[in-house]
């Protein structure tokens, strides 16, 4: 990582120009592209970011909606609010509580949902996912998971029942900070967490969703990494599409500190940067980030928005258990909707079928 | 007869006339609005939806609202299906709930380029020969693939000029040019046709129609590009019938000079 860093630090103004100038810059030339010389070239990075997402994806944006599942976790992840360790108040949804949430998505207009968990296999675990994905079934035509690293069989059942996206951040490609903040749990394990992307490219997931948490570690050396991981996953598994997320570190209530801040401009120069080099990743924002930026990210680099979310379990019906971030864009389904049509795109709620998803 | 070619120039695919030779889409749209004036527009009178994209089964979706079964053949496309079995299934999904019976068939199982698969459509397409639809396969620009899915009983065959969304042009140009020559069901260039010339150019060859999508629904104004559009594909439908004289690498003077008396 030293080494990576020392070459991106050490990138002139003219070997930025070289990768701009190249028709289709690749993972390679990400060094360059996310740079300290490349600052200077921002707007013609963010023009060129705008121009491909144009092509690739047209005027559109997908919208889709978190459903969590279970706050338990055998984890202590330092940033988490979901951590072994924090003092929240734990819950899980059976299937039926689930299918109520659900309901209240589905009223809302979602038909692409996202399910998500913290780690706790032996107290909610893949059998307890598979159930809900069974139950809300016929509510959606997408359902992506962002659970817990899981076997390959897990991952192929979870694909049969219905499920058609895996998302597994790595958190941080930087294995020292890995290790920091990473106390306790399964998660411990650096090795553990990156094969079970392989087990779920196998799988035959139509989505494969990565990212890295920024805040962790530099932007610039996970912005390389994270570019890498995404080309030797779209190479290895060819069936699917890769996309990214770029959450940044938001407070937990748990006092970490960010060790790497990553500022605004640093967030849209790194996805306008993979913009180029993966002209056909989709590109996730959630409510982490403020509306006005999320507005701002539209049209550049983004396909894929979440709305409305809510980020507890039963957080659609109820408040009071523990949730995993505070969500920064509080605006309902709704006014995202409105904001995405009054800039010109079509929020897209549906773009796949269940007649796609069903094995 | 080539007067009647002249005076009574339809395109028509499995017995159905159309008086426009543009085909057109309704991905990438801003909005069903603009995406009904752009179609309307180009005068096309076929025109693909994607599935995945529409919800059949309820008569209030947005997008099926805005375009009149009335005034345009719908083409339920297949995309988004990765191998024949997913291609097939959808195709029966649009016959169950909306009764189409006409499938543009894309089988595109790798997400990026979009390219589609040689194997899974020849299977997709004699399924659904089969089962009576009329087929409309999306193929690689392969002249050998062609003819199987000609022999199959597809209606048309699709070749792209470059992948998908990306305006690269004809760029399988000398490929398509084995496929109209060799073709018995019209040949229409789909995919990678990003600016009217590109359709002008493929019509001067010989092909049947274009299917134009991501070009019209991107550009600032898609009304007038539709438009555009429409006039390139007359255009090149046009040179293509006056029997145009081809182009040379060597300047050929348009006075010619042979035969003329020359003073010693």
């Amino acid at each position: 990582m030293a080494a990576l860093a020392d070459r991106i630090d050490s990138t002139t103004g003219e070997q930025v120009r070289r990768a701009l100038a190249m028709e289709r810059p690749g993972p390679k030339e990400v060094a360059a592209l996310v740079s300290p010389a490349s600052r200077a070239f921002l707007p013609e990075i963010e023009r060129r970011a705008r121009q491909v997402t144009l092509h690739r994806f047209g005027r559109v944006v997908q919208l889709f909606a978190p459903l969590y599942l279970s706050n338990r976790c055998t984890n202590r992840c330092a940033y988490c609010g979901f951590a072994a360790d924090s003092d929240i108040r734990r819950a899980d949804l059976t299937p039926v509580r689930a299918l109520e949430n659900a309901r209240i998505l589905h009223e809302q207009g979602f038909r692409h949902v996202l399910l998500v968990t913290g780690e706790d296999p032996a107290y909610y675990g893949a059998g307890d996912i598979e159930a809900v994905v069974r139950v809300v079934s016929d509510l959606f035509h997408s359902i992506s998971i962002e659970v817990f690293p899981m076997s390959a069989q897990d991952y192929a059942h979870l694909a049969a029942a219905g499920v058609d996206g895996l998302t597994l951040y790595q958190e941080t490609y930087d294995l020292a900070t890995y290790a920091a903040v990473h106390l306790g749990g399964r998660k411990r394990s650096y090795e553990h967490r990156l094969e079970a992307m392989e087990h779920g490219g196998g799988a035959g997931f139509r989505t494969l969703g990565i990212g890295a948490l920024l805040g962790l570690s530099f932007w610039r050396t996970e912005a390389v990494v994270l570019a890498m991981h995404a080309a030797y996953l779209s190479r290895r598994f060819w069936r699917s599409r890769v996309a990214l997320s770029f959450p940044r570190l938001v407070d937990a209530g748990r006092g970490f500190p960010v060790a790497h801040p990553v500022s605004d401009d640093d967030l849209s120069h790194m996805m306008c940067a993979l913009r180029l080099a993966l002209p056909d990743a989709e590109m996730v924002v959630s409510t982490r980030e403020p509306a006005w930026l999320r507005d701002r990210l539209v049209g550049l680099a983004v396909t894929r928005m979440s709305a409305g979310s809510r980020t507890s379990p039963d957080g659609y019906i109820t408040s009071g258990a523990g949730q995993q971030f505070s969500v920064l864009d509080d605006r309902t389904p709704a006014q995202v909707a409105d904001m995405l049509a009054l800039a010109g795109y079509d929020p897209v709620f549906k773009d796949l079928d269940r007649a796609l998803r069903a094995r | 007869m080539i007067t009647s070619r002249h005076e009574d120039d339809a395109l028509v695919i499995a017995g159905q006339r159309f008086d426009s030779r543009l085909l057109t889409g309704t991905g990438k749209f801003s909005d069903w609005r603009t995406m009904a004036d752009a179609i309307l527009a180009s005068g096309s009178g076929l025109v693909t939806v994607a599935l995945r994209r529409v919800d059949l089964g309820d008569p209030a979706d947005s997008m099926m609202s805005h375009l009149s079964p009335s005034a345009y053949r719908i083409l339920p496309n297949t995309s988004g299906a990765r191998d024949a079995g997913e291609a097939v299934r959808i195709a029966r999904l649009a016959r169950a709930a909306g009764g189409f019976d006409w499938i543009k068939l894309e089988v595109t199982p790798e997400p990026n380029y979009m390219l589609p698969d040689p194997v899974e459509t020849l299977k997709a397409a004699e399924m659904l020969v089969k089962d009576g639809f009329t087929v409309l396969p999306y193929i690689n620009a392969d002249p050998m693939l062609a003819r199987r899915l000609e022999e199959a009983g597809c209606a048309t065959v699709m070749p792209l000029g470059a992948p998908i969304g990306t305006s690269r042009g004809l760029r399988t140009r000398d490929q398509i040019g084995i496929i109209i020559e060799q073709s018995f069901v019209p040949v229409v260039v789909d995919a990678g046709l990003g600016l009217p010339s590109h359709a002008a150019e493929a019509m001067e060859m010989g092909a049947d129609a274009c299917l134009v999508n991501t070009a019209i629904a991107i550009a600032d104004d898609p009304v007038r590009m539709a438009r555009a559009f429409a006039a390139g594909v007359r255009a090149g439908r046009e040179a293509f019938l006056a029997g145009h004289g081809g182009t040379s690498r060597l300047a050929q003077p348009s006075s010619p000079e042979s035969g003329h008396v020359r003073g010693d």
